[in-house]
């Protein structure tokens, strides 16, 4: 074991080298990361014996890394924003052909208008096609979880792939003081990469993901269905064993103070750590307010949140990411079906998006409301929570000028 | 893994969906007579899926896989680096595209393989429009030829792929046709042995798509070569050679006239046509081997 400074883009290359990912793929679209030119150092070096597939795009990188793993390799690829985006139409052919390829994801924006920074929209989107999805809160979960999700990922309940999602900026350029784990007990810890139900092999061939009928097909999502449900027992029993082995301990959703709490704030992501400061700080002045840390978001734990929420409690659900056209964002919908039997108000923010930072009174913006609806002396609720008091100014065209 | 129904000779089953008169079928079985069973194929949506077969059964005995339409070159690579990594260096990852999967939405993944150099054997049947898709134009379709998004016939000539190979300086590429299969089994065994990347350009007659007798296929194939509408020839380690040098050409009309996709064009039209084919054979030729020539010193 030892320490190292390292930025979010360095902790995602680090663990898929300690992975020992065998081929790599990937693609410098706008905006990207340097996970890619990280890994291909290590690769040039020798550090990482792997073959590194300099692709002509987003799509080529995910088809590439998504068959090099059916030809019977781990493989890797890491993306961001308008990336994933392109990717898409290959997202659903990796989590449909059960193939378990990790993908660190740094979430962006996505254009337009352009933007370089911080926003969940990207991975939000793609947030029904089977993959697993982990939200890291600092670099050492970005670490973590990246390994996490492949020991998860290649389980025989699981096959499905996982997107290690970190937040644009906030961890992929910020530099904070990880534990790095011996590559022995990262080899004993996610073991030998071996195809478990489909696989390309010459010697004992099989025809993978040709066209399938309606009498069928409803059957091949439901196994993905249910492997999903699935992976919530698996991930429980390896965030356990990643705690008996490393000593950190995970959760697929986090309780910070909720116990006695009179409002809950649930978020995902970097933000949580100013949350967690900002629980602290109105504590001490007596205010019962209590975060919850949603890491695992595929599959969405329901469960947890029934749990962790107090039948008192006023919710409140932060969205990195606008969900226009709904009622609310992605995250607040998940939280409303899970508390759809309990009394409690849920009530949604937007908020953090294009990279504006999540600052401690935006957070003490929102507690402040909702104990005061809490207490009933106001009804007042702003959901675009940071938006400024000139937004329909901006951009005003005035013409033939 | 597989339950086989039925023991076929080959590795491409006896009874396939192909529609009568089948181009590509012929073309499919000869490419995997020569490859063997020590093949993974890649296969996009298209004709050639109807060869992954439907639900639980398949018509191919070979390892493969159906990616997207876009991606055949990049899912070959990305099979042909995890061989690599395992140190498998004897299995052929064959690509198996039509035009349109080929030199419309694929070909910046194509592009990016060959200019990589990986080394995959990449085959492009090319009945020149989608066919299976519903006879629309592709940019592989013809001038003069009416599909079901250029009804009144496509106003440009087909995009060159085998141009575009070379620019890319790829281990081996060549145009075939059904015309002559002992060529085409040449040509399959030299794509297979190529030291890196290689190409194989494929003429594929339709009888759906180009509207004519499901008996005219092989007739057409030959038609197309001695019209001079299709030229074969082949580029291996940077040297073209131009497999058969026609001097003179037969009538277009032999070819043309048998198709109902051309069938709107006037006497007028046809034999503009005929001229211009003619003069493209010669142009084209004559630069193909003007292209070996070294460069002259100044």
């Amino acid at each position: 074991m030892s320490y190292k400074m390292l930025d979010g883009n360095t902790a995602a290359a680090e663990a898929i080298k300690l992975a020992r990912v065998k081929v790599i793929a990937s693609y410098p679209i706008t905006p990207q990361t340097v996970i890619p030119e990280t890994l291909s150092e290590m690769v040039e070096s020798g550090e990482l014996n792997a073959q590194y597939v300099r692709v002509e795009s987003e799509h080529s990188a995910l088809s590439v890394v998504t068959c090099a793993a059916m030809a019977g390799v781990r493989a890797s690829t890491a993306t961001a924003s308008n990336g994933l985006a392109l990717m898409h139409e290959i997202v659903g052919m990796t989590a449909g052909n059960r193939v378990p390829v990790v993908m660190p994801v740094v979430n962006r924006g996505i254009a337009a208008p352009w933007t370089l920074w911080c926003e969940h929209v990207d991975t939000m989107c793609e947030r029904d096609m089977g993959w697993l999805q982990f939200y890291c809160q600092n670099v050492q979960e970005v670490l973590d979880l990246t390994l996490i999700a492949f020991r998860v990922s290649e389980d025989a309940r699981v096959l499905l792939p996982s997107m290690v999602c970190l937040d644009g900026f906030f961890l992929s350029h910020s530099m904070q003081k990880v534990t790095l784990p011996e590559q022995a007990k990262v080899d004993g810890f996610i073991g030998e990469y071996s195809n478990k139900n489909v696989y390309l092999d010459p010697t004992d061939p099989m025809f993978l993901s040709d066209l399938t009928g309606n009498e069928e097909y409803t059957e091949m999502r439901y196994q993905q269905k249910l492997a999903l449900d699935a992976s919530v027992r698996v991930i429980e029993e390896v965030f356990e064993e990643f705690h008996k082995e490393f000593g950190r301990k995970y959760e697929l959703v986090e309780g910070y103070r909720t116990e006695d709490a009179d409002v809950v704030l649930v978020a995902l992501g970097s933000m949580c750590g100013t949350a967690q400061y900002v629980v602290n700080k109105m504590r001490a002045k007596g205010q019962k307010v209590g975060l919850l840390k949603v890491t695992v978001f595929r599959p969405f734990p329901a469960e947890y949140i029934r749990r962790l929420v107090g039948d008192q409690a006023v919710v409140g659900v932060f969205d990195r990411s606008a969900g226009l056209g709904g009622e609310g964002g992605p995250v607040w919908y998940e939280v409303c079906s899970a508390l759809r039997n309990k009394d409690n108000q849920v009530f949604h923010y937007v908020g953090g998006i294009g990279g504006r930072d999540v600052r401690v009174e935006t957070i003490e913006n929102i507690y402040n409301e909702l104990l005061a609806i809490k207490a009933g002396e106001s009804d007042r609720h702003t959901e675009w929570i940071d938006v400024k008091d000139n937004a329909l100014e901006l951009r005003e065209v005035a013409k033939n000028v | 893994m597989y339950d086989i129904k039925h023991q076929s000779r080959g590795l491409v089953s006896h009874g396939t969906t192909a529609c009568a008169g089948c181009g590509l079928e012929l073309i499919m079985r000869k490419v995997i007579d020569v490859v063997g069973e020590d093949t993974i194929i890649v296969i996009p949506p298209g004709c050639s899926a109807l060869f992954s077969g439907f639900g639980k059964e398949t018509n191919l005995k070979i390892a493969g896989v159906q990616m997207n339409l876009e991606n055949t070159a990049a899912c070959c690579s990305g099979i042909r680096a995890a061989l690599d990594a395992q140190g498998n260096t004897h299995t052929t990852v064959l690509g198996f595209a039509g035009d349109g999967g080929t030199l419309d939405i694929g070909l910046q993944a194509l592009s990016g393989a060959f200019e990589r150099g990986d080394r995959i054997m990449y085959v492009c049947y090319d009945n020149e429009a989608y066919m299976n898709t519903g006879i629309q134009g592709s940019s592989a379709t013809p001038y003069g030829a009416s599909t079901t998004t250029t009804p009144g016939g496509k106003r440009q000539p087909k995009k060159d792929l085998m141009m575009i190979a070379m620019a890319h300086r790829i281990s081996y590429a060549a145009t075939a046709s059904l015309q002559n299969l002992n060529d085409l089994k040449r040509k399959i065994e030299k794509a297979k042995n190529a030291k890196g990347s290689s190409l194989l350009h494929i003429h594929t007659p339709c009888p759906t798509g180009w509207r004519c007798h499901s008996s005219l296929s092989i007739e057409l194939a030959r038609a197309a070569v001695q019209t001079g509408s299709w030229i074969l020839y082949e580029y291996e380690d940077g040297k073209i050679t131009v497999n058969r040098k026609l001097k003179e050409l037969k009538p277009l009309e032999s070819y043309i006239g048998k198709q109902g996709r051309f069938k709107h064009l006037t006497p007028e039209q046809r034999d503009q046509m005929q001229e211009e084919v003619r003069e493209n054979y010669f142009a084209y030729t004559g630069m193909l081997e003007r292209m070996n020539a070294p460069a002259e010193t100044v």
